[in-house]
């Protein structure tokens, strides 16, 4: 199944490891010994973002559902499974084109416990890609929860004033999801004999039990994503964190929430989903609209990100529940986009908070007399999150949203009300940091973007604009495994409340009932012979 | 061909805007400038291929955009006659502002960041009226909001440029709102979103109907309406017009291209385009046709109140883009791409002259500070006269000739009369009272602007100019100011657009009112209305010409005759006058029930929600239930990583012992 001769996988989540091992033991004192270890840690994400490219190229579209497959048995029938298919290599892709931009963003601004703090990020890294390679459900739960573990003690050591208490909150909240997650994979493994993620997605559990399962996991997910009402960690993590942090969190780890809706949820109890939607419906439109809200009156501009970040992973937990291919194709993109485009947000933040030390929107202002590169560049990621078409942002949305309108008006008309409340928050996040007049002596002082934010900053630009304008590039890997996903989900889709009725006199179609969640009914709305 | 009129300007703003410091303004201006006089010449040519009818409708692909089951949305660029007219407005229009603002930007230090923006408007116009599928079109609806909404902040110091910019941005948001449930709706309906398939499609559907929100609505009405939201927010019509006004807070040559000439008129050129769908709903074309007369009139009663020359101008298109929309309400689709065609030179003119006037008193707007500059600014004054005689329609009914406006605007009114409408009675006699209220403003403005006696002196910057340039107070109003004429630069595109104003109506009334052959499918064609259009009585068409001699006589009377009128008009009718003065209180409205409410309730969500609700029962009250004091919760909290690894341990040899032991 492997399209290469070597596990490259397993290459992948090695080679940060060994680079986290080898910036804490690397030999030296002080700045030198910090110097090797940003020297090791670049070497290394960029090293395995290479790989990560080799990865995407030699990705056969079209191909076995899952490839690079490797199982070596450990002891009983747990295995070292790894294997993927288009949706993880896309968030693995994600994943490893932001780490470097993370170690560069880290280069100056953190100075203590240099070697720690790299290698914390490089084991992160090593656990992120395990999380959406890993094809056996105990390997697969080391990595989801393990991957906290170094989230914490970034917050945790190099985090702000409040640290303890944000590390503390973003525990908490991810335990308890933990627990029921874990009780509910013993059962599962108990009923389905396996613990073998591609047979557990075919597997069917009987209906009344799914909906335990469901809930369980849905505990945990909803915390990751974050959805509504478990949200409340994020602004509180997002402000302590140091931007690399951030840029982390909002980027990856809040993936994994939607990544498991889609893997586990979805997949393995459909019926518990239908019978559910209204849950996940319900609080994503609750979602969209407070938190829109509530980033509005934010002072701190980190609060503002997070807050709006909650606002677009709504979006994602309504497109994938659409049940439809819109809606999960746009789901998949909103969080590649939302990874791009809120970690990129949260680098401009870092790059103001580096000059001046304050996060506070009203210390800034006339920014864009002394730092026009910045302007340019915080303008694009402002608008790809206002989801302005020709970036990343519209076409993640506008795919969900359309899949949300099959499934149910309702969620579509109060989702889409987030487009509007999008741009309020942001466009005045905006004008109070770019635009006015430069008054403050301090903000007048800071100089515009150094070569090495440049570098963190203009990659991101220009993916974002690559998916905006040809978001091709990035649905052709996925198509076939949300097929294959709808194929599964199918059985159970719920109808929507559109219910076209012809007119009198017109030919009456029974498709047009449900709306086309299923494919290939598009011949069937060319309503011939009308007249 | 097509691609260079699209992709010219786009190349020269990415090349002008990013080169900005590097380039310096000449060449970003010599770019632009180039880029867009090169699309007008190769856009002319492509129109008047369509009216000598030599030319057919063609789409040329360009690549896969969104694909998505049966979402298949592709970059193209169609071209048919539609299109046609609306390249030669944007590209015309464009490349002519491009040069007047060498003159009027002359002095502005951020000149190439100003034409990089005016280019990418114009190709985000370009890719809307190129559009060959709803998405597209869409992508050029923001593009163009995006570009108006970073040259209204133009100037980005002063916060009420910043205000009005985030204010024209949100607005048209909420019109987008409604835009994009249409477009997932036709989606949802059609299985489709290029605009040919749906259109050929839509008559089948008339009369079915569809969920929505709990209703059980009729189809096609809910699409129409849907997209006609979208319509009214760029559109600026009544209920989301309140940005457009502010808007004229952007540079002079701005508010001609954007606000008056290209982007406002895109609801228009929508509900043109997409005319065979809605020709499928009554209720659709009765409540586009309800919301033009009512702008059309609201407008234009506010349009006399206003003492900001700029302003005046701006409620003056509104109202003509009601008109506009009263046309394509009744069904007369080609007369309102008509009106369209000739207010975009008449109305462009106008406020390129505004800006002239304007650049000319040193920035002075309010006209309560002009006063006999027709002596001073010669070629300004006779080119708004043009643009004037152009607005109110001037021209002789027996001859069937006159100036631009009357052709198109008396067009509108004629096929308000003739139609089968429901609201067409009252929408003919609401046009034709809004005639006169056009013809009130236009030559008040005239008149307080060119006639009567110097007033300068008043004007704080007219004192500054004094100052600066050390002029004497010689005791008349002048104020010792002496008002300088445009250079060449900005009087050259002037001569240019009074061309327009004057022959654009007479010229192409045939192919843009009669000819079917003309449209050839691009838009719906009634050629019924058109037939009933030409039969109506001789009073009909002498009514706007007759009510146009009326609002010219009272505003000759108020301003020149008899100087107290508008101040006794003032004392009498203070109610009325304080309720046009402040635009009906709309935006006073909107202040109380939708902005102030949107900042109380996210204070709210946040305080009394996020820590008031859920974190003080959710995360701090487990900490303070698990260990009330404070010393043993600081322990917990610090230990919570053991915590969490042994929870994680468990689960592991949990999952271990179950491994070993099957």
């Amino acid at each position: 199944m492997n399209q290469l001769n070597f596990p490259i996988l397993s290459l992948m989540i090695g080679l940060p490891l060994a680079g986290a091992l080898l910036c804490l033991i690397w030999p030296g004192q002080g700045e030198a010994k910090a110097q090797m270890a940003r020297v090791l840690a670049l070497g290394a994400t960029l090293l395995t973002f290479a790989l990560g490219i080799g990865l995407w190229l030699t990705y056969e579209i079209g191909g076995p559902q899952w490839q690079f497959v490797e199982n070596y048995p450990m002891f009983g029938r747990f295995a070292w499974a790894l294997g993927i298919d288009g949706i993880s290599l896309m968030l693995i892709m994600l994943s490893v084109f932001l780490m470097p931009i993370c170690i560069l963003a880290s280069w100056k601004s953190i100075q203590t416990r240099v070697p720690e703090y790299m290698a914390a990020f490089l084991l992160m890294e090593s656990l992120m890609i395990g999380v959406f390679t890993a094809q056996d459900l105990f390997l697969f739960y080391i990595f989801f929860e393990a991957g906290l573990i170094p989230m914490y003690l970034i917050i945790g050591i190099w985090g702000g004033a409040e640290r303890i208490y944000a590390s503390y909150k973003f525990f908490l909240y991810t335990l308890l999801g933990s627990v029921l997650m874990l009780i509910a994979m013993l059962w599962m493994v108990q009923q389905a004999g396996t613990s073998d993620i591609p047979t557990l997605m075919a597997h069917d559990f009987p209906a009344n039990a799914q909906t335990w399962l469901w809930l369980a996991f849905f505990a945990s997910f909803a915390v990751k994503m974050p959805m509504w009402p478990v949200h409340t960690w994020l602004p509180d993590a997002h402000v302590q964190a140091p931007t690399a942090g951030s840029v982390i969190l909002a980027g990856v780890l809040l993936k994994m929430g939607g990544y498991g809706f889609i893997r586990f949820s979805l997949p393995m109890f459909p019926e518990a989903s239908a019978d559910l939607v209204w849950i996940v419906f319900g609080l994503s439109m609750v979602a969209v609209v407070y938190t829109s809200l509530v980033a509005l009156v934010q002072q701190d501009m980190k609060k503002l990100i997070a807050y709006s970040s909650v606002a677009h992973m709504a979006f994602v937990t309504i497109g994938l529940f659409a049940f439809n291919r819109q809606g999960i194709e746009g789901a998949m993109i909103v969080m590649l986009s939302h990874g791009l485009v809120s970690a990129a947000l949260f680098l401009c933040v870092g790059v103001i908070y580096d000059r001046l030390h304050t996060r506070e929107i009203d210390r800034y202002g006339g920014l864009s007399d002394n730092m026009p590169k910045y302007a340019i560049l915080f303008m694009l990621f402002t608008m790809a999150s206002v989801g302005l078409p020709g970036t990343s942002g519209f076409v993640g949305e506008f795919l969900a949203l359309v899949g949300a309108y099959e499934a149910n008006s309702w969620v579509a008309f109060v989702a889409t009300t987030g487009i509007i409340l999008g741009a309020a928050y942001m466009l005045y996040l905006y004008w109070r940091i770019c635009y006015g007049t430069l008054e403050k002596e301090d903000v007048k002082a800071m100089p515009d973007l150094s070569r090495r934010e440049m570098a963190t900053l203009a990659p991101i630009a220009t993916v974002v604009l690559w998916m905006g304008v040809y978001p091709e590039s990035f649905l052709a890997p996925i198509r076939d495994d949300v097929g294959v996903l709808l194929e599964r989900i199918e059985r159970a889709n719920p109808p929507g409340d559109a219910q076209l009725v012809m007119g009198a006199g017109m030919p009456v179609e029974a498709e047009h009932g449900g709306g086309h969640a299923s494919e290939g009914n598009g011949e069937s709305h060319e309503a011939e012979g009308a007249h | 061909m097509i691609q260079l009129i699209v992709f010219l300007p786009l190349l020269a703003a990415i090349i002008a805007g990013l080169g900005n410091r590097m380039l310096g303004n000449f060449v970003a201006k010599i770019l632009t400038t180039g880029a867009l006089f090169v699309a007008c010449a190769l856009s002319w040519p492509i129109f008047l291929d369509f009216v000598a009818g030599g030319q057919t409708a063609y789409v040329v692909p360009i690549f896969d955009w969104i694909r998505s089951g049966e979402l298949d949305v592709a970059w193209s660029l169609r071209v048919d006659t539609l299109t046609a007219v609306m390249l030669v407005v944007v590209t015309s229009v464009s490349s002519l502002v491009h040069l007047y603002s060498w003159g009027y930007m002359d002095e502005d230090p951020d000149q190439p960041r100003f034409f990089a923006y005016l280019s990418l408007f114009t190709f985000a116009m370009l890719m809307l009226v190129t559009s060959n599928n709803l998405v597209q079109m869409f992508f050029g609806w923001e593009g163009v909001g995006l570009a108006s909404y970073l040259l209204i902040g133009f100037w980005y110091h002063k916060p009420s440029a910043n205000a009005a910019a985030i204010k024209a941005f949100v607005v048209n948001r909420v019109g987008d709102f409604g835009f994009s449930l249409g477009i997932f709706g036709t989606f949802l309906v059609f299985g489709t979103v290029s605009i040919p398939e749906i259109l050929d499609a839509a008559p089948a559907m008339a009369g079915s109907t569809i969920g929505f929100l709990g209703y059980r609505l009729d189809t096609m009405t809910l699409l129409c309406l849907l997209l006609f939201v979208g319509a009214m927010g760029k559109s600026a019509q009544f209920g989301l017009h309140t940005w457009l006004p502010d808007a004229m807070e952007g540079p002079t040559p701005v508010s001609a291209l954007i606000h008056a000439a290209t982007m406002v008129t895109a609801g228009v050129f929508m509900v043109c385009r997409l005319s065979p769908m809605f020709e499928t709903s009554e209720v659709a074309l009765t409540v586009v046709t309800f919301f033009g007369l009512l702008t059309a009139f609201f407008a234009a009663t506010v349009g006399t109140a206003q003492m900001d020359i700029k302003r005046v101008i701006a409620y003056s298109t509104c109202s003509q883009l009601g008109y506009m929309f009263v046309a394509a309400g009744v069904g007369a689709y080609g007369i309102a791409m008509f009106h369209l065609f000739t207010h975009a030179f008449f109305k462009a003119l106008l406020f390129l002259g505004a800006g002239s006037v304007i650049h000319a008193m040193h920035h002075e707007q309010d006209m309560r500070h002009y006063g006999a500059l027709r002596k001073e600014i010669p070629i300004t004054f006779w080119t708004m006269m043009i643009g004037t005689l152009a607005i109110t329609g001037v021209g002789v009914v027996w001859l069937h000739a006159g100036f631009a406006g009357f052709h198109s605007k008396d067009a509108i009114i004629e096929a308000a009369f003739a139609s089968t409408n429901s609201l067409g009675g009252i929408a003919f006699f609401t046009l034709v009272f809004a005639a006169l209220l056009t013809s009130f403003y236009s030559w008040r403005l005239i008149f307080m602007t060119f006639f009567g006696k110097a007033r300068w002196r008043t004007s704080e910057h007219v004192q500054h100019a004094v100052h600066d340039h050390g002029g004497t107070d010689t005791g008349d109003g002048t104020g010792g100011y002496h008002p300088h004429e445009s250079g060449w630069a900005m009087l050259i595109p002037l001569l240019s657009l009074s061309v327009g104003a004057i022959f654009a109506g007479y010229v192409f009334t045939h192919e843009f009112v009669d000819s079917e052959a003309f449209w050839a499918g691009s838009v719906a064609f009634n050629e019924h209305l058109i037939h009933e259009l030409h039969g109506v009585p001789m009073w009909v068409k002498l009514a706007s010409t007759v009510v146009m001699l009326i609002g010219f006589a009272i505003a000759w009377l108020a301003y020149i005759r008899y100087k107290d009128w508008p101040a006794r008009f003032v004392e009498q009718f203070r109610v009325l006058h304080a309720f046009l003065l402040n635009k009906w209180y709309i935006d006073e409205l909107y202040n109380v029930i939708f902005v102030r409410p949107a900042f109380a309730i996210g204070r709210f969500f946040w305080k009394r929600g996020d820590k008031g609700f859920i974190d003080r029962f959710g995360p701090d009250g487990v900490s303070a239930l698990v260990a009330s004091g404070s010393t043993v919760t600081r322990r917990f909290q610090s230990g919570y990583l053991y915590t969490y690894a042994l929870v994680m341990l468990i689960g592991l040899a949990a999952g271990a012992t179950w491994a070993i032991t099957r």
